[in-house]
């Protein structure tokens, strides 16, 4: 299990994960409570969405730099179209709409023009942020009775436990995408273009159609992490989650996803995710480490996990 | 005059010239350079000075770049060189000491250093892809910057400091000299040294490069060396104009407009051919408002 | 002939790449029931032929017809549904996934819109126990050795109905019992009334599993024989073909010089030297002046012998000796400081670096050796450049060309150029006067004679026999990853060495086929 390159990242992750919940709980009171764990999901439902998106590009071999530019971008379309009275039932579909055609453009950019999928991101984020400059300079911040509603509505689940409803968005394209990359040829497709573009094309599989289709799920993603990440923050904000795209990546790796395409499973990048959520949660407890120790575990772990992937997918060679 | 068209520079330079004939016509000031005070004012030398930093790191990347490599931790070296060089200058009793500011920036530079030794074993030596091995560091980096800041955005008030970012230099800014300089040591390393075909050579066809003898593990660790600091050069202007080192904002995003300067000056990412004087132009045409 | 009909008949099949006719008006045809081998050596066309038949290249004329019927192929898909199934060299499968996703990916039974991935285990357990192989279908692909991975790749090949299959080259690194077990499939399959197209370059091989053989010579058909009626030194002669004697004068000389090796002590020796998957433990000496030529067919040992002569790649057993003193070479520049030069078979992907000037490629080596620091003066690199493009007649002759967009036979002589450039003592020059013209041929032959005179040590690798006799001192024959003689070219002709090359050498194993031979 632990030599294959297929479960042996995601077994470590595991346990890194119940390491940390081992530390946390012999060193912290009320740190192993219910709550703190269901508060791992409410505060990075939007990341989980995310690496979600992520997960089908790096499974490709590809990746997308555009994400944390998209949720911005999507926060910026909802704050201004709220404000200008627009209805959130126009508003919601019309932005998922819109990052998924951004997804699309950049989908063609890589497989018709044969752009580096990094420079074609890159591009993607640039005119992203550069959107949102457009529509605002400023913060907007949102009064919509809808999303005021979603963001402060918790559903209880017994006991003194609660959940918010992005929770629910969350854990539900999470569902869905594992149906997606388990259960359909189109995601069996998407690994086998990470295992070997050339030998999928061969094996007569729909190549283009599914590289294409690979950044419009992530733009979709982006775009739905954008609008829980509204549901959280409340407001539009062009210079909002700088940097995200990262967290993505380190998510996405830290779950067992090889870059190099064709190994890893959604639900390592929930994994991952719940990693990063809980480095920032022993900081936030340990109240005299600083919040810059949570990019240097980051940073660190990334490593680990890089030179962990290197040596299982090199003993094979 | 196919000769002409088919230059790399060609477009760049068209699109350059393009861009100032439509700053000419909607700002007619735009070209007006004045002397005030013995130094030169007026927005291309805005333009120029502004512009340094990135062209420092721009310098330093298509190097990286001609390899068929990426360095996207630079941005993190800046905050990285900024922080130390103001830490040390704040820690000592005399901070306008122009001792303590060289020892500060020989500092900043030696870790730097050892910065661009690390991507290079990463690259090199483990063989991680590039854009991985530099994104380990460019994660890792902002969190060292702010242990070293310890949180603060450090302001220092140190005038021999202050020099690097808004000093002049017979008139024109210290920074541009800087980058003038950095670009004609490049320019020296890899025209009069062999070491420009040898990285061409190793972008385009490694395998050939290695049948014919080069020893490519050297060269890429001096080429990531020589672009963090580069990047170290740049963190230490860009600090010392605004006289503080955030570890947050120094050289935010400075990786990607590096790399898009690069690429629209011409550098084929795809490794190989590439040409140093491109990012000038591309640097000046790509300045964000 | 009263004969089935045939399942495909490609007729007149032309096909022209900028610069060369890959294939030209070349017919084949495939019987149900039968394995036939398509032989040639680099370059006949037998790969583009097999990219025609699976749709990756439409040809520019002639007809493809299957069961009688016209069709043109647009792509990889359309010629697996007419019943075309193909299992490349190098394993065209995904080592990322399990043996049933890769016998049955594209193909996956589906059930409420999903996978069912049940019957798909199931399906591919069926495949796998028709073909009498014992491989859990669901373990990762990739943890399977090559052999395995070719016979699911055979397995996948099977489950569409396959009328037809195209082996291209499957046994290139396999060892004996797994070509036993490849074969048993193979005539599982003929006998199922598959019809087989085979592609390889042990002879051995051929003669054992195929019905029928058409041979391929520089993209035109040279014929196509029963197995039963072709002798194997007329199938090797075939492929190979005879060149026009255009230099007579280079083959006296070389033979006057017979006598050339004088000092004791070899320059160079290969003791054991051997690579696993690659060769089997080789001895060689190459004494100063001297030109070795290796005779073999493509794929017996000729190149591996090269690169680990030169130190492109590491043996894992035995030793190399300069002078009498053993080496160890782990990299090029290692053996390049022995002064022993290598100049790849592979042109463009391992010699010219193309967008660089034929300055900048003939200064490369010599540049390398000198260190970053040391830079070659421009004046002395010019004067350097200006006399290899005169002498080596490199045309354009222009310094500042790209190497790129010269003609093959010239970016050849700006890599004799690089390597002469920094004086080595031995050169081992694998193909060079492979796809270029008769003149450049004839130039590069002339030089290696001069060099060797000059007490120089080639070591010259051609799959053209006329050639390497011409310019050898001594020639080794290589054939199935060893070397099977190393003859004195004292009167030695084409014949002899075809002779050696199609039965083996000294009668020990000569007529035993690989398949059944005892692995060592």
């Amino acid at each position: 299990m632990l030599t294959s390159p297929k479960h042996g990242p995601v077994v470590v992750t595991l346990v890194l994960l119940l390491a940390i919940f081992a530390i946390g709980g012999l060193r912290y009171r009320g740190f192993l409570g219910g709550q703190v764990f269901l508060n791992l999901f409410v505060d990075n439902a939007y990341l989980i969405v995310l690496a979600v998106g992520m997960t089908f590009v790096i499974l490709t071999g590809g990746i997308d730099l555009s994400v944390g530019a998209v949720v911005a971008l999507s926060t910026m379309i909802a704050a201004s179209m709220l404000q200008a009275g627009w209805s959130p039932g126009v508003v919601i579909p019309l932005i998922l709409i819109a990052t998924s055609v951004l997804g699309l453009l950049v989908g063609l950019m890589i497989h018709v023009f044969k752009v580096q999928p990094f420079i074609a991101t890159l591009a993607a984020m640039f005119l992203a942020r550069g959107l949102c400059y457009i529509i605002s300079n400023n913060s907007i911040s949102i009064t919509d009775p809808f999303f005021t509603a979603f963001a402060y509505t918790r559903i209880p689940l017994g006991g003194r436990l609660s959940i918010t409803p992005s929770v629910v968005v969350a854990v539900l394209v999470v569902i869905a995408a594992v149906v997606v990359l388990q259960y359909t040829r189109f995601g069996r497709t998407v690994y086998a273009l990470g295992g070997g573009e050339q030998s999928g094309m061969l094996m007569g599989l729909a190549v283009a159609r599914t590289k294409v289709l690979v950044y419009i799920i992530s733009g979709f993603c982006s775009g739905l992490a954008g609008i829980l990440f509204t549901f959280y923050t409340l407001s539009g904000y062009p210079l909002t989650a700088i940097g995200t795209e990262l967290d993505a990546i380190a998510a996405v790796v830290i779950g067992g996803t090889l870059l190099t395409g064709g190994y890893g499973f959604v639900l390592g990048s929930v994994l991952g995710v719940l990693v990063l959520g809980v480095i920032q949660t022993i900081i936030t407890f340990e109240g005299t480490l600083s919040s810059w120790w949570t990019r240097i575990f980051i940073g660190a772990l990334l490593l680990v996990f890089i030179v962990l992937q290197k040596l299982l997918t090199a003993r094979r060679r | 005059m196919s000769r002409v068209l088919t230059n790399r520079l060609f477009w760049p330079v068209v699109v350059l010239l393009a861009l100032f004939a439509v700053n000419l016509v909607a700002f007619p000031g735009f070209f007006a350079i004045e002397v005030k005070n013995g130094h030169l004012f007026g927005s291309l030398v805005d333009i120029v000075r502004n512009g340094a930093p990135t062209l420092i790191i721009a310098i330093g990347m298509t190097l990286v770049i001609a390899t068929r490599g990426i360095d996207l931790s630079v941005g993190a070296i800046c905050a990285i060189a900024g922080a130390i060089s103001c830490s040390i200058i704040l820690g000592s009793p005399d901070p306008g000491n122009v001792g303590t500011v060289v020892v500060a920036v020989i500092t900043a530079l030696l870790v730097a250093l050892v910065l661009g030794l690390w991507n290079g074993f990463l690259v090199a030596v483990i063989g991680v892809q590039p854009i991985i091995a530099t994104l380990v560091l460019m994660t890792a980096g902002r969190g060292i910057a702010m242990l070293i800041t310890e949180g603060q955005i450090l302001t220092v008030n140190s005038a021999p400091f202050k020099t690097l970012g808004s000093g002049f230099l017979f008139g024109i800014p210290v920074a541009v000299w800087i980058a003038a300089a950095i670009f004609a040591l490049a320019a020296l390393l890899t025209r009069r040294t062999a070491l420009g075909l040898f990285i061409e050579s190793v972008g385009i066809n490694p395998e050939a490069s290695r049948q014919a003898g080069l020893r490519s593990r050297g060269l890429l660790f001096s080429v990531y060396t020589f672009s963090a600091v580069c990047a170290a050069i740049a963190g230490l202007v860009l600090t010392s104009n605004q006289t503080a080192a955030d570890a947050n904002n120094t050289g935010l995003f400075i990786e990607l407009d590096a790399i898009l300067a690069v690429v629209i000056g011409g550098t084929s990412l795809a490794g190989g051919r590439y040409s140093s004087s491109a990012p000038w132009w591309a640097r000046s045409s790509s300045r964000r408002s | 002939m009263a004969e089935r009909n045939a399942v495909v008949e490609l007729n007149d099949i032309s096909i022209t790449f900028p610069g060369v006719k890959a294939l030209d008006s070349v017919g084949f045809r495939l019987f149900p029931g039968e394995v036939h081998s398509l032989m040639g050596e680099n370059g006949a066309g037998k790969s583009t032929l097999i990219k025609v038949l699976t749709g990756v290249y439409s040809p520019d004329t002639g007809v493809i017809t299957v069961d009688g019927e016209r069709v043109a192929f647009s792509g990889p898909a359309e010629s697996q549904a007419a019943g075309i199934s193909t299992v490349y060299q190098e394993v065209n499968l995904l080592a990322n996934l399990t043996v049933a996703e890769n016998i049955m990916l594209g193909r996956e039974p589906h059930r409420f819109g999903v996978v069912d991935w049940r019957a798909t285990r199931k399906r591919a357990a069926e495949l796998l126990s028709d073909l009498h192989l014992d491989i859990d279908p669901s373990s990762l692909l990739g943890d399977h050795s090559l052999a395995v991975q070719q016979l699911v790749a055979i397995a996948r090949a099977t489950n569409v109905q396959a009328k037809v299959l195209i082996l291209d080259e499957p046994t290139s690194s396999l060892d004996a019992d797994e070509v036993a077990e490849l074969f048993r499939v193979i005539r599982s399959l003929k006998e199922s009334g598959v019809a087989i197209l085979f592609v390889s370059h042990f002879l051995d091989q051929v003669y054992e599993i195929s019905d029928r053989i058409t041979v391929l010579r520089n993209g035109k058909l040279i014929g196509e024989y029963l197995t039963g009626d072709l002798l194997r030194i007329d199938l090797v002669q075939k492929m190979i073909g005879k060149e026009l004697a255009v230099l007579d004068d280079i083959q006296s000389r070389v033979q006057e010089e017979q006598s050339g090796a004088t000092a004791d002590v070899p320059f160079v020796s290969a003791i054991g030297l051997g690579r696993k998957g690659a060769i089997e433990p080789v001895d060689l000496d190459v004494y100063e002046g001297e030109v070795v030529g290796i005779a073999g067919l493509l794929g017996s040992g000729r190149t591996e012998l090269a690169r680990i002569l030169s130190g492109v790649d590491r043996p894992d057993s035995g030793e190399i000796q300069v002078e009498g003193r053993g080496r160890r070479f782990r990299t090029p520049r290692a053996a390049l400081s022995s002064r022993i030069a290598y100049s790849s078979e592979n042109r463009r992907a391992e010699g010219i670096v193309a967008e660089l000037s034929v300055r900048d490629n003939l200064a490369l080596a010599l540049q390398a050796d000198r260190g970053w620091f040391r830079r070659i003066p421009r004046k002395r690199l010019d004067e350097l450049t200006q006399s290899y493009i005169e002498t080596l007649q490199i045309r354009p002759a222009n310094p500042d060309i790209l190497v790129g967009n010269l003609s093959g036979g010239n970016q050849q002589k700006v890599l004799l150029a690089r390597w002469l450039a920094i004086a080595p003592r031995l050169l081992i020059l694998d193909e060079p006067t492979r796809g270029i013209d008769v003149g450049a041929k004839a130039e590069i032959q002339k030089l290696v004679a001069n060099l060797a005179e000059n007490g120089m040590s080639v070591v010259f690798i051609s799959a053209e026999l006329e050639e390497v006799l011409r310019l050898s001192n001594r020639v080794a024959i290589m054939r199935d990853r060893r070397m099977v003689a190393d003859l004195p070219n004292r009167d030695l002709t084409v014949d002899d060495i075809l002779g050696v090359i199609a039965e083996g050498a000294g009668g020990d194993e000569s007529d035993a086929p690989t398949a059944e031979r005892i692995p060592s």
